[in-house]
């Protein structure tokens, strides 16, 4: 309400209806995560209601009194995993995603944002599956208990055991699965030659090998074991899809019902059948599998999703350019036919030579206006080492461009930071590695300048970058020194104003410092710049500001850790005033 | 498959199985199936499994992360020392503990689970991996920098007090530079 009154005061009224919207953005975003995954906890607790109360009626009164409750508390899960079981598909479909980012971003720009929280929601929807499983199988191991029971219990005048009984000559019309009284064999016949107890064990037992492998300590450490256990999820679907197939989940048929009302005959079942009663005895019949109705649609989803990363990666990619920066960081230029990006965008990578099956995601360093793209790659794994091999990192000859591997590469994903552009003042904020897609964005925004017939909205960035150790800084600082140059020679050299603080160093590196104090390039990066020591003070930072821009919008944007991000957010409420306006931009880069 | 410690995972696996082997002998237990003794039997090895397995290894290579306090069961597990530490035992533990669990539905899973992260353990023991505690490192004591070699014995030079303190109105003649301003104050 603060900042609408604000809005309504100024003059630009088309700018400042995109400024409401981008403030409610900020508040809706949230809430429409919220709001989605109560959604879909509605979704569950009404599925789950509706089947509990779908196996208390009269067909199944019979299997009720033999299994009692059990049988609802083993349906009612059933359904809410095949509801789980659908969506869990979805969101790795990144492709798909990605296409849908595409055509939902002109009608809203927060849908599409949400389309990033992906993998949060498969965890989410992986660990509902987990918890449904755990109740399904307990209530089914009361059934099995309680069928057993009704077996051995060999009694005639026991409802549960007569019942058990029927079906015995034609074998069609059985209540019982547990079709003999053998106790010893039971546990055999049940898992092994009954088909829904073989795969309700074989798809517990993938499920539960991928919980444990995708532990977030695996997951970071060994990536591979992660993946390949990953994929047993292609048995947990098979055997998903012919776990009903056994129908075992009997009840009464629709025939059966008409003349045989089991409210009435319960209690005179020791006289079914017999000629004079009105009681004949009762059929049942195993209810058809559901499951492959809810997950056929995302399964072929998956399966498009997958031919159509592997088309991708049959695409030819050229590397260009191969620079070997001393920070371990290598960077790859290279071509690729038809690629489109955005700023801020990353891409998988994978280099079949090194490995088939692994892809990796690197954020796009290059901006959309050159004629390549580039990434970043730091070296920190086995994947990583072996591609700066494969690129004559170790080498101190140069290569032959047909020396080079062979790449493929996947995307662009995520959503574009084209916001920044809308802005007349933009504050970019980037801790450590954070700094990756502002390189994106800071060239873009140049080549914009550049050319001539593009009208820049944006007149001044101020860019701020974060690090703990002064290694990071030499291909980025390669960057800023290009910019610092070609802004010399354009006369714009107050376009970009950056500030570079190092949070974290060494004595022995602080006398360096303290010495080189009057040079007149930065002993750290080489720049005009002077490199800070410590964390900025963002109070004096973002009042410089305001004083130097009153009366215009400044766009805050953050890649970096949430303890920062609520700081800045503070920092924006609370040195917006009138005139100056800090708007907070959450990427989600 | 990249330099994988196999203990990292046969962990992960030993504890799920512990509570899932637990968890069936409860309700086994609870709901008095046939059989239940096995059940009694699951819910005493699950737990104890799960003691076991709560401490995580030291890792050969790269940085541990520990479970939230696991630092008494850590000390308990190191106890035993070598049966603890050696995998080839522990896989066959639970290779041990985990049969019984088949002779029931109920904790068949939890038996089934065990079985394979007993494979898992064995696969680490084979590649030569065993148990370290994670124990907190004592600070090795303040050393002063490199280059104090040996910090002086006997004060320096110095001229007696009452000329050592420089007279505001003479500071050319002063022997050294004061490293602050002085005001006249006698």
């Amino acid at each position: 309400m603060f900042y609408l009154l604000i809005i309504l005061k100024d003059r630009d009224t088309p700018y400042a209806l995109y400024y409401i919207y981008s403030i409610s953005l900020q508040i809706f975003s949230d809430a429409f995560c919220c709001v989605f995954q109560l959604v879909w906890l509605g979704i569950n607790a009404f599925l789950f209601v509706h089947f509990y109360m779908a196996f208390l009626v009269d067909r199944y009164y019979y299997t009720r009194v033999i299994l009692g409750h059990a049988l609802s508390w083993a349906r009612a899960p059933a359904a809410c995993l095949n509801f789980n079981c659908m969506l869990i598909l979805l969101p790795v479909c990144r492709n798909l995603l990605s296409f849908l980012r595409g055509s939902i971003q002109c009608c809203s720009r927060t849908a599409a944002r949400q389309l990033d929280r992906n993998l949060t929601f498969h965890k989410l929807v992986a660990y509902m599956i987990a918890l449904h499983t755990a109740i399904h199988i307990i209530a089914h191991l009361f059934n099995f208990e309680r069928f057993m029971d009704s077996q051995l219990m060999i009694n005639n005048s026991h409802l549960p055991y007569v019942l058990s009984q029927i079906g015995k000559n034609d074998n069609r019309s059985y209540l019982n699965p547990i079709r003999t009284n053998e106790t010893v064999r039971f546990l055999l016949i049940s898992v092994t030659h009954n088909l829904s107890g073989l795969t309700g064990v074989v798809i517990t037992l993938a499920l539960i090998l991928i919980i444990t492998s995708s532990m977030e300590v695996i997951r970071r450490s060994y990536f591979e074991v992660f993946w390949f256990t990953h994929h047993l999820f292609i048995v947990f679907f098979i055997g998903l899809v012919a776990h009903g197939i056994g129908r075992i989940v009997r009840g009464q048929t629709v025939e059966s019902i008409i003349v045989h009302d089991p409210k009435k005959c319960h209690s005179k079942f020791e006289t079914w059948g017999q000629s004079g009663t009105d009681c004949p005895k009762p059929d049942f019949a195993g209810n058809p599998p559901m499951t492959w109705k809810w997950v056929v649609g995302p399964m072929f989803l998956y399966v498009c999703e997958r031919l159509v990363r592997f088309y991708r990666s049959q695409q030819k990619v050229v590397i260009t350019k191969v620079v070997m920066h001393p920070s371990k960081t290598l960077e790859l230029q290279m071509k690729k036919k038809g690629f489109k990006m955005e700023v801020g965008q990353y891409v998988f990578m994978q280099c079949p030579s090194i490995s088939q099956l692994e892809w990796h995601p690197f954020t796009l360093t290059s901006a959309p206006e050159e004629d390549h793209l580039s990434v970043h790659i730091r070296i920190v794994g086995d994947w990583t080492q072996a591609l700066y091999t494969a690129c004559g990192g170790d080498k101190t000859v140069v290569l032959d461009a047909w020396t080079l591997p062979k790449l493929a590469v996947d995307g662009p994903f995520g959503t574009a930071s084209e916001d920044v552009f809308r802005y007349e003042v933009v504050m970019l904020v980037g801790a450590g590695i954070g700094v990756t897609p502002f390189a994106s964005v800071l060239k873009s925004v140049w080549y914009k300048h550049v050319q001539e017939n593009k009208n820049v909205f944006t007149k001044k960035i101020y860019f701020y970058w974060l690090c703990p150790e002064t290694q990071a800084f030499e291909w980025f600082a390669d960057l800023l020194q290009s910019l610092e140059r070609q802004m010399t020679e354009k006369d714009m050299r107050d376009f970009l104003s950056y500030n570079i603080y190092l949070t974290r160093w060494k004595d022995a590196e602080a006398a360096h410092f303290r010495v080189q104090y009057e040079a007149e390039n930065d002993p750290i990066t080489g720049l005009k710049q002077k490199t800070r020591y410590g964390k900025p003070n963002w109070d004096n930072e973002f009042s410089a500001i305001a004083t130097q821009h009153p009366g215009s919008k400044v766009g805050v944007f953050l890649c970096g850790p949430t303890a920062l991000a609520k700081a800045l957010g503070k920092q924006c409420i609370s040195h917006t005033e009138s005139g100056t306006e800090f708007i907070f931009n959450k990427e989600n880069f | 498959m990249g330099k994988i410690e196999w203990a990292m995972w046969a962990n992960e696996q030993s504890l799920a199985a512990g509570l899932i082997y637990a968890t069936g002998g409860i309700v086994g237990v609870a709901g008095q199936f046939r059989g239940w003794q096995f059940a009694a039997f699951g819910i005493a090895a699950g737990v104890f499994v799960c003691l076991l397995e709560y401490p995580r290894s030291k890792r050969g290579k790269g940085t541990s992360v520990e479970r939230t306090g696991q630092y008494c069961f850590t000390v308990c597990v190191n106890a035993f020392g070598p049966l603890t530490r050696n995998y080839y035992v522990r896989a066959f533990l639970h290779a041990a503990l985990c049969v019984p669990g088949g002779f029931m539905l109920a904790t068949v899973l939890g038996c089934v689970c065990l079985g394979i992260a007993s494979l898992i353990y064995l696969s680490a023991a084979i590649h030569g991996e065993h148990w370290e505690p994670i124990l907190p490192r004592t600070e090795p004591p303040k050393r002063v920098g490199d280059s104090i070699k040996e910090p002086p014995q006997n004060p320096p030079p110095r001229p007696p007090p009452e000329l050592r303190r420089k007279k505001a109105d003479k500071l050319e003649t002063a022997a050294y530079d004061n490293p602050m301003s002085v005001t006249v104050n006698e």
